[in-house]
């Protein structure tokens, strides 16, 4: 089996329940390490765009958890595990519009039922792995132009 | 058209303004997040009711040229002082959505 290529950089977000004020720090944080590494400006949007929704609904529907920022040559990964309550029907969640967002944070601007669309559309690959009662974790991958692979660590 | 141009032509105060140079492609218009998420792009300028601090981190991530805090619904010093830190134009308009927004259309319109 090949061996995955290395881990450039990893780096752990803890994502508190209902700190939405503060919610949005890991995916500017997540910007601008990729940033730094020259990844190419579309990978920085997809991944940027993908952890603020997952983020958010950490912050909103869980009772906290984290996201991981996997750095690799090829590919940035970003995780996201939380303590739960789970989500029963995936499939219902991945339909755009479907929202259980409170009315106070509709009032915000939440609540379009486009969070996880919004992620797996701007992911390669996309995985939900859920247990009601425990909690969820979510994969995205998002590759890296080919052209750039082997390059990382250079200024874009 | 420059965002210090546009300002000008639309009467908008400039409350947060990096870069009045910076170039204003078109328009978007939306309150939901997700959706200024999914179909704002870069350079656009977003009208919008929101003015909280999230605007800020989906302004950042979405890469439009400025936010327009329209119906005169500024944002408080913190966002303000946020969106500063981060380098992100905040306007202020007196004028209802629809209403802006037809006149940054036209005003776009014929440049594109
Ligand atoms: N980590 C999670 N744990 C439990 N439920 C979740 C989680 N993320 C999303 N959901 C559920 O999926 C729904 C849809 O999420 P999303 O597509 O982001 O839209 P929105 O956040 O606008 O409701 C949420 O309203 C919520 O009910
Ligand atoms: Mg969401």
């Amino acid at each position: 089996m090949p061996a995955e290529p290395s881990i450039l950089l990893r780096r752990v977000f803890p994502v508190p329940p209902d700190a939405i004020e503060e919610a949005g720090k890991a995916s500017t944080e997540v910007r601008r390490l990729l940033r730094g590494m020259g990844a190419e400006p579309e990978v920085v949007r997809r991944a940027g765009i993908v952890c603020f929704e997952g983020e958010m609904n950490i912050a909103l529907y869980t009772k906290g958890g984290r996201i991981v920022l996997v750095v690799r040559e090829d590919r940035v990964e970003l995780l996201f595990s939380d303590r739960g309550p789970g989500i029963a029907d995936i499939d219902l969640v991945k339909q755009p519009g479907y929202s259980t967002a409170p009315d106070w944070a509709r009032e915000l601007g939440f609540g379009a039922g486009m969070g996880i669309p919004n992620m797996e559309k701007n992911s390669d690959e996309f995985h939900i792995f859920s247990r009601v009662g425990q909690g969820t974790v979510i994969r995205a991958t998002i590759y890296r132009r080919r052209d750039d692979l082997g390059r990382s660590g250079k200024e874009a | 058209m420059t965002l210090g141009e546009v300002a000008k032509r639309l009467e908008l105060k400039g409350l947060v303004l990096p870069d009045p140079g910076r170039q204003v492609r078109w328009g978007f218009c939306s309150d939901l997040l997700s959706d200024a998420l999914a179909h704002a792009g870069e350079g656009d300028l977003w009208l919008t009711h929101q003015r909280h601090l999230n605007v800020v981190a989906v302004a950042k991530l979405t890469g439009v040229a400025g936010v327009v805090c329209v119906r005169g619904l500024a944002p408080s010093p913190e966002v303000l002082s946020r969106a500063r830190a981060e380098g992100v134009a905040f306007l202020l308009s007196r004028q209802d959505t629809f209403e802006l927004a037809g006149r940054l259309f036209r005003l776009l319109q014929g440049e594109a």
